[in-house]
C-alpha cells in the first residue's frame, strides 16, 4: 500500500471495484480472497471502499412527495379510462 | 406477457429508487417528478411487451434512463470527459492516509464515513459528467450488475465498465474535496 507496494496488491486494488461488484470468475474470486486474508493493509483498504460503497448508497436516498404519487396514479387512472380498459 | 391491470402493483413500490435516480440526473425536483410520471405512463403503455418474470426493475430504470436522455438533457452536447487522469484508484482512502499517522485518536476512515452528508454525496454524484453520473448512479446506488447497466443504458459492457470506473474516481475526487473543506483529511491535490 504505497508506491514500491508488491505486485500482488497491485493487482488486487486493480481488481478491487470488479471484487465488490461481484462481476469476477470463482477462480479469480478465490485469488483476490487468499490474498485479503493474507495481507491486512489491503484488507483495510478493501474495507474501507466497501463501507464508503454502503455509505453513498444509504446517503443518496430522497423521499417521494406524496404529491407525486397522487398524480402518477391520477395519470395511471386517466390513461386507462382513455384506453377504454376497465379497472 | 404481463397485464395492464398489474401494472400499478407492481410498479408503484420501484418509485423511490426511480425518483432518486430521477432527480440525480435531472438534478431537480420539478424535472424528477415529470420524468418519474412520464416514466411510468410510457411502461404502462407498454407493459403488454414487458415479459412477467424478468428484471421488472430493470425494465423500468431502461425507460426512465431513455427518457431523461431523449427529453430531459441538453439537446447538443459535446462529448464528455471525466477529468480524472491525476486521480488514482483508493483516492480517497490514500488522503486519510495523510492522517491516519497524525493526530486523530479515532480513524480517520470513521470519521470521513461517518461524518460525510447525505447532501455531500448528492452533490458529489451531482457533479459527475452525465454518462459517468447514470453508470455509477446505477452500479453504486442501485446494485444493478455490468450486464444489466449495459441493457438499461443501450452501451457495450466494455463502455459500462469504462464509465463506472472513471466516475468512481470522479466521485472520489469530488467527496475527498468536500471532506477536505472540513478538515476531516489532510489535504486534496486542488485544495492548496
Amino acid at each position: 500500500m504505497g508506491p514500491e507496494e508488491p505486485d500482488d496488491c497491485q493487482d488486487t486494488i486493480e481488481r478491487l471495484y470488479h471484487y465488490l461488484d461481484g462481476e469476477l470468475t470463482d477462480e479469480r474470486r478465490a485469488e483476490i480472497k487468499q490474498h485479503l486474508d493474507d495481507c491486512s493493509p489491503c484488507l483495510q483498504a478493501f474495507d474501507f471502499e466497501a463501507e464508503l460503497r454502503h455509505v453513498i448508497a444509504m446517503k443518496c436516498r430522497d423521499h417521494v412527495p406524496e404529491s407525486l404519487r397522487r398524480r402518477v396514479r391520477a395519470a395511471l387512472a386517466e390513461e386507462e379510462r382513455n384506453a377504454g380498459g376497465h379497472p | 406477457m404481463a397485464e395492464r391491470a398489474h401494472f400499478s402493483d407492481l410498479a408503484m413500490e420501484h418509485m423511490p429508487a426511480l425518483y432518486t435516480a430521477a432527480l440525480r440526473m435531472t438534478r431537480n425536483p420539478a424535472d424528477a417528478e415529470d420524468l418519474v410520471q412520464e416514466t411510468f405512463l410510457k411502461a404502462y403503455r407498454s407493459f403488454d411487451k414487458f415479459e412477467e418474470g424478468t428484471n421488472l426493475r430493470a425494465w423500468l430504470y431502461r425507460i426512465l434512463t431513455n427518457t431523461f436522455i431523449n427529453s430531459y438533457r441538453a439537446a447538443k452536447r459535446r462529448p464528455e470527459k471525466a477529468d480524472v487522469e491525476d486521480v488514482e484508484d483508493l483516492y480517497l482512502y490514500r488522503r486519510l492516509g495523510d492522517l491516519r499517522s497524525g493526530e486523530l485518536g479515532r480513524s480517520a476512515e470513521e470519521e470521513v464515513l461517518e461524518h460525510i452528508t447525505d447532501d455531500e454525496v448528492k452533490a458529489a454524484i451531482e457533479s459527475l459528467p452525465e454518462s459517468f453520473r447514470i453508470a455509477v448512479l446505477l452500479a453504486d446506488v442501485e446494485g444493478f450488475s455490468y450486464k444489466e447497466i449495459a441493457d438499461i443504458t443501450e452501451v457495450p459492457i466494455g463502455t459500462v465498465m469504462s464509465r463506472i470506473h472513471r466516475g468512481r474516481r470522479a466521485l472520489q475526487k469530488a467527496l475527498t474535496d468536500y471532506a477536505s473543506a472540513r478538515g476531516l483529511v489532510g489535504s486534496s491535490d486542488t485544495a492548496r
